[in-house]
């Protein structure tokens, strides 16, 4: 057939059954996205005879004849692999200026789609942007963009502070930034993965001889094929964080959803087709699907020892837990808690429950793996940890450091998910055994029944204080579940009980923490590593706490929170390095508090009730244990600087940072900065994007590879003159000599400078939320109608950046506590599509008023500290306290949705305002 | 996304072009469900578009809808004046659909009917205006069903193999009756958890409730009830009639439409010429 695409008349074949995106891509034009392949997210957004559509809906054989508009060509006519066109079309102007993306897979859809809307649509931009889903920034700068408002400038002085555009903007804009799967690679090979519809079971034997003989189909991968290791596929600094529980391809199935075996074939439909043609005769095994079934003495286990060769000779024996289900266990104490609560006026205890989620980053997990011309096994791929991934390989295929490259197109959202390794294993085996370009593309069903999730958790917490609010005692008891595998199982487990008890004063303290094995999908790293979970639970109860006690929230607060000087201790007395580098949670709480009471009276409509609620969260600025981040920066002969990091940008905004620290230390302008990033070929190590450290680890090491070579500059200036080295000044054109001479950059071409950074020591971040929120009492549902936050970021580097990534914390937040579950049915995922999995959509977040506390800190990069995870972790808490305010209803389970609440909330107002025991020794 | 199994798309371009129908086969109207989901099973699409029926049409008798007319274009459809209901109802449902307005140019008034979902807006308007299907048989005939009894449950229709839902007829006498229009879902503008319309006229009163239950139920009454006879009338819908899935659990759904059903009944009690005052009660 023939159409027309951005002005160029195109002949192609369609496929029947195919769908426009594909046939667009195929052709070449990478703009349009495959976010959810269901017309749900709208990233794949294109413009058929002017009419916005959705490509991954519209048969492609629609298009003969007709005029397609996509990203690349809203400006005007191109052709497929033009450069960044010189003129934008007004709308990607607006959202250069606004800065409306950041991770940016999913802007192509949305300025198509905004590029479109008349000025009615325009009114209701939550009716018009329901098609379009963005995860990373909470709609508040897309919004901004559509209605014409900048929130990016560039000038004169120091870039540090100023709201500096991405530099990636005009490319992702215009729908030419390159994603890990953006490119054509010839006689690629498709791969596609049969996943088990059992939740636990043994592989007796698997019969591909039909599938093998399909047309097209290349090669199908079993157990047979993988290698005899085990790894996990969570992937921290040092591997011995997480239990070695998993293996490439497994003959013991332990969740419905677990890889069986791999097809490789010409196509993805050859491969699709040979999936079903593959038999497996599978041993069903009794399967556990909860934490308290896989915790009693006679459960079935999810790892029995009995299907594992015994550990090789001087191998260490694996850890001894309380229970073979177990993954991670924690236990600690301080001081006296039965004491603690013995001196309490008043006691609450409560269960808080919190329900698995999923990323929901829009770019799917993805891998394509090739053997380059030296012969080195190549990986790009949608990660958040390129060199831990590269060691993983390595040390599975038994490989040198020097044959593995892994690297990062531009990432489309992680939050987490992608501190996995998921795909690259197994993409990695099909490679090295057939030798020929594979790629394997998850689908969004994939995402939701085989990737990861948040770890569901129930969280028992017991508070005491005196009649003044000072608290005695803190009991927590904590069973998450980690599904079948162990990944991030520990470090979540004691992640998640540290910050959230640490940042309150309290002489006696205890926890006791399980984190069980199921045969239901595997929990991972998810946005705020384990807190937002037990925040949600402490912070519910310290609001409960404060209202026994008769209390103002903040004032609760205030009492009991560690002030600089004061140890910051969990459950152990062990030194550490977290220090105070700043300070600011003084100034959240005051921003917040006066921020609400400075809000308007709010007019309720008739049936509707009107609350306001807050929590806090407190993060360490890094994770612990090491992370390591490394620099490399040479001067160019044109004056500009090559900066090479490790560390991936998956719409955190770091790159921004990078060019904005580095242009600060060099006296230059931070798009003189040319950054290569997220590649094991550009430095020598880098732990990863990963707990928050992009611009505390990562940016470090940029900023003091910056200042080394800054110096380095100033010094050889001085030699050549004779000046004194501190008199001598660096410019964006040269150095200034104390004479009043010049010495031109280009004199000092090729030199270069490296910088590092080791994560220690680490500081502490702040975050404040509240909302005033208004429910209906008789249907339950919540609206709500300010959203404020005040966060302790340091010195902010980039405001516009900052906000973004607080917005849209806030909005993921949103997300968890109000819609958002991964829900099972038995052992299998019936969540498998953004249709029944609600991401918020614009309608769903309000504009969240931002506040920064004024501090500098002392450890961070001139001044800053992290802000990326911790804006999510107070949300659920602070909401919960609200609808608790508005109707009397305390919310013990996350999402608070309608049809959960109704009931509790109608009971609640009907109950009179019965006095209160102080002392509450009820468990809800 | 890409429906591998696919062989081969059909264009016919009369009726005497159908195919003979065969397992495997799907007729493809706007396609934005069809593409939104894996079919394994289907080998061939037989495009209706290729058809070409008007999108509609306006007569005295009232609107007959095709199949294939689009929710934008209805949306779009210039109303003679006097058709109160459907000018009250069909922006609404139109918006009530889950997907964006730009799904909305491609979905259909049919495809959305014949998916069956508890949820299809397309679905409650057409119920709530007296239409009926009217449906090509596989020998060359043609059979009405109200459109009450056309969807059955989730995803089932009463559509034999190889039948096609040709057109929606609504009746003029429905489109000029007064109408209430009530949504609720979990989230803003999510998938809806309950819908209802409630309509009145000179031949009496009715109630539609749709995506709170597995299939549109319908209840005609002479005249406005009172509060206490529509709670009993809901009350009376089995357990096992609310539909219980991720956009809501049947006992809020069943809550809700008692609270939705009640507004609607004092709404068109207000209206109602007839003496009736907003409580329900007879004047």
């Amino acid at each position: 057939m023939r159409l027309t695409v951005n002005g160029q008349e195109q002949a192609v074949p369609a496929r029947p059954g195919q769908c426009l995106r594909t046939l667009l891509r195929d052709l070449g034009w990478f703009g349009g996205k495959k976010g959810c392949d269901a017309g749900d997210c709208g990233a794949c957004t294109v413009h058929l005879d002017g009419e916005p559509v959705h490509a991954c809906i519209t048969p492609a054989f629609r298009a003969a004849g007709r005029r397609v508009t996509t990203i690349e060509g809203l400006a005007g006519p191109c052709t497929p692999g033009a450069g960044v066109p010189e003129a934008v079309h007004p709308m990607q102007a607006a959202f250069l200026a606004a800065q409306g993306f950041q991770c940016g897979f999913c802007t192509p859809g949305m300025v198509m789609t905004a590029a479109a809307l008349d000025q009615g649509r325009r009114a209701d931009l939550g009716d018009a942007l329901k098609g379009n889903l963005c995860r990373c920034t909470g709609y508040g700068t897309i919004r901004d963009a559509i209605d014409g408002i900048a929130r990016t400038e560039a000038g004169p002085g120091d870039p540090v502070g100023c709201s500096v555009p991405a530099p990636a903007g005009p490319a992702i804009v215009s729908g030419r930034a390159a994603y890990t799967l953006d490119q054509a690679v010839p006689g690629l090979l498709h791969m596609k993965v049969l996943r088990a519809p059992h939740a636990a079971a043994r592989i007796r034997r698997i019969d591909a001889a039909e599938a093998l003989a399909l047309p097209g189909v290349v090669a199908v991968l079993t157990h047979a094929d993988a290698p005899d290791a085990l790894f996990s596929t969570g992937r921290h600094h040092d591997p011995r964080d997480d239990a070695a529980d998993t293996r490439v391809l497994d003959p013991i199935i332990r969740f419905a959803g677990q890889r069986v075996a791999a097809v490789v074939a010409e196509s993805e439909a050859a491969a699709e087709a040979a999936l079903a043609r593959i038999a497996v005769d599978y041993e069903i095994r009794p399967a556990v699907l909860d934490p308290d079934s896989a915790l009693r003495p006679d459960a079935p286990l999810v790892h029995d020892p009995a299907d594992r060769p015994p550990p090789r000779p001087g191998a260490d024996a694996p850890p001894l837990r309380s229970h073979p289900n177990l993954a991670a266990e924690v236990h600690g104490a301080v001081g006296d808690v039965e004491a603690g609560f013995a001196q309490a006026h008043a006691i609450h205890e409560g269960t808080y429950v919190s329900q698995r989620v999923q990323h929901g980053h829009l770019e799917t997990h993805a891998a394509l793996g090739l053997i380059d011309a030296a012969g080195r096994l190549v990986i790009r791929s949608s990660t958040q940890v390129p060199f831990l991934t590269r060691d993983a390989l390595c040390a599975l295929y038994d490989l040198p450091r020097a044959q593995v490259r892994v690297l990062c197109g531009r990432v489309g959202g992680g939050f987490g998910g992608k501190q996995e390794m998921l795909t690259e294993d197994l993409v990695a085996l099909a490679v090295l055994k057939l030798r020929r370009p594979v790629v394997w593309e998850m689908t969004r069903e994939e995402q939701f029944v085989a990737t990861t999730t948040r770890h569901p958790m129930r969280v028992r917490v017991r508070l005491g204080a005196k009649a003044d609010g000072t608290l005695t005692a803190i009991a927590l008891h904590v069973v998450a579940e980690t599904g079948a595998y162990a990944n991030h199982a520990g470090g979540v487990l004691h992640h998640g009980c540290n910050e959230v008890i640490a940042v309150y004063r309290c002489p006696n303290k205890r926890v006791d923490g399980f984190n069980a094995y199921t045969n239901t999908v595997p929990a991972g790293a998810f946005r705020g590593y384990g807190l937002s979970q037990t925040i949600f639970a402490v912070e519910s109860a310290m609001d409960e706490l404060a209202r026994r006690l008769g209390l103002d929230p903040f004032a609760m607060r205030r009492r009991n929170v560690i002030r600089p000087g004061d140890p910051m201790i969990s459950t152990s007395l062990e030194p550490h390095d977290v220090a105070y580098g700043s300070y600011g949670l003084d100034q959240c709480l005051d921003h917040v508090e006066a921020a609400l009471t400075a809000l308007p009276p709010a007019a309720p409509e008739p049936g509707w009730r009107v609350g306001q609620g807050m929590a806090l969260a407190m993060i360490d600025t890094i994770p612990p244990r090491g992370h390591l981040a490394e620099a490399r920066i040479r001067l160019e002969a044109d004056g500009t600087y090559t900066l090479q990091v490790g560390t991936a940008e998956f719409g955190n905004g770091t790159a921004t940072v990078h060019a904005q620290l580095a242009a600060s230390a060099l006296g230059t302008a931070p798009e003189r900065i040319r950054l290569v990033a997220a590649d094991t070929d550009a430095v020598g190590f880098d732990t990863g994007a990963y707990g928050s450290t992009g611009t505390v680890v990562g940016g470090l090491a940029s900023h003091r590879a910056a200042l080394a070579l800054a110096e380095a500059l100033r010094a050889e200036a001085a030699r050549r003159s004779g000046a004194d080295p501190a008199a001598c000044r660096l410019d964006a054109e040269g150095v200034a000599l104390p004479s009043g001479e010049r010495i031109a950059l280009a004199a000092f071409a090729g030199r270069a400078a490296e910088g590092r950074a080791d994560g220690s020591p680490r500081s502490i971040a702040f975050n404040v939320q509240a909302f005033r929120v208004a429910v209906q009492a008789a249907t339950g549902a919540v609206r709500i109608l300010d959203s404020l936050h005040a966060a302790d970021a340091g010195r902010v580097i980039n405001p516009t950046q900052c906000r973004g990534q607080i917005e849209g914390g806030v909005a993921q937040g949103i997300g968890a506590a109000l819609y958002e579950e991964v829900r099972l049915d038995g052992p299998e995922v019936v969540t498998r599509s953004f249709r029944s999995y609600h991401l918020p959509a614009c309608a769903d977040v309000p504009r969240t008023q931002v506040l920064f506390a004024d501090t500098h800190d002392r450890i961070g990069p001139l001044g800053a500290k992290s802000m990326s995870e911790s804006p999510f972790n107070p949300v659920a808490a602070a909401l919960a306290n609200a609808i608790r305010d508005a109707t009397g209803y305390r919310p013990h389970a996350t999402p608070f949705s309608p049809d959960r609440i109704f009931r509790g909330v109608a009971a609640a107002l009907a109950q009179t305002s019965a006095p209160a025991p102080a002392r509450d020794e009820t468990r809800a | 996304m890409d429906l591998n199994a696919i062989e081969a798309v059909l264009a016919p371009a009369a009726r005497a072009d159908l195919p003979a129908w065969r397992a495997g086969d799907a007729w493809l109207a706007g396609g934005t469900w069809l593409f939104s989901e894996p079919q394994p099973h289907l080998a061939r699409l037989v495009d209706l578009a290729a058809l070409g029926w008007p999108p509609y049409a306006v007569g005295p008798d009232g609107l007959e809808i095709a199949a294939t007319c689009t929710l934008a274009a209805l949306e779009r459809l210039d109303l003679p004046p006097g058709w109160t209901a459907a000018a009250a109802l069909i922006g609404p449902c139109c918006r009530a659909l889950l997907g964006s307005f730009k799904v909305r140019n491609t979905a259909t008034v049919g495809g959305n009917l014949c998916l069956a979902l508890p949820a299809g807006p397309m679905i409650a308007l057409t119920a709530a205006l007296d239409g009926t299907g009217l449906i090509w048989t596989p020998d060359g005939g043609e059979r009405r069903l109200p459109v009450l009894d056309l969807v059955r449950g989730p995803g089932e229709t009463a559509l034999e193999p190889g039948e096609v839902l040709r057109r929606i007829d609504l009746p003029a006498a429905a489109l000029g009756r007064r109408a209430a229009f009530r949504r609720i879902a979990l989230s803003p503008d999510g998938r809806s958890g309950a819908l209802l319309i409630g309509t009145s006229g000179a031949t009496g009163w009715a109630l539609t409730v749709t995506a709170a239950t597995r299939r549109p139920l319908q209840w005609r009454l002479p005249a406005v009830p009172e509060a206490e006879t529509l709670a009993e009338i809901l009350a009376a819908v089995p357990d096992a009639l609310w539909d219980d899935d991720v956009h809501g659990a049947p006992d809020w759904r069943r809550h809700v439409t008692g609270i939705l059903a009640e507004e609607i009944r004092r709404d068109l009690a207000e209206q109602d010429p007839s003496g009736r005052d907003a409580s329900g009660a007879a004047a």
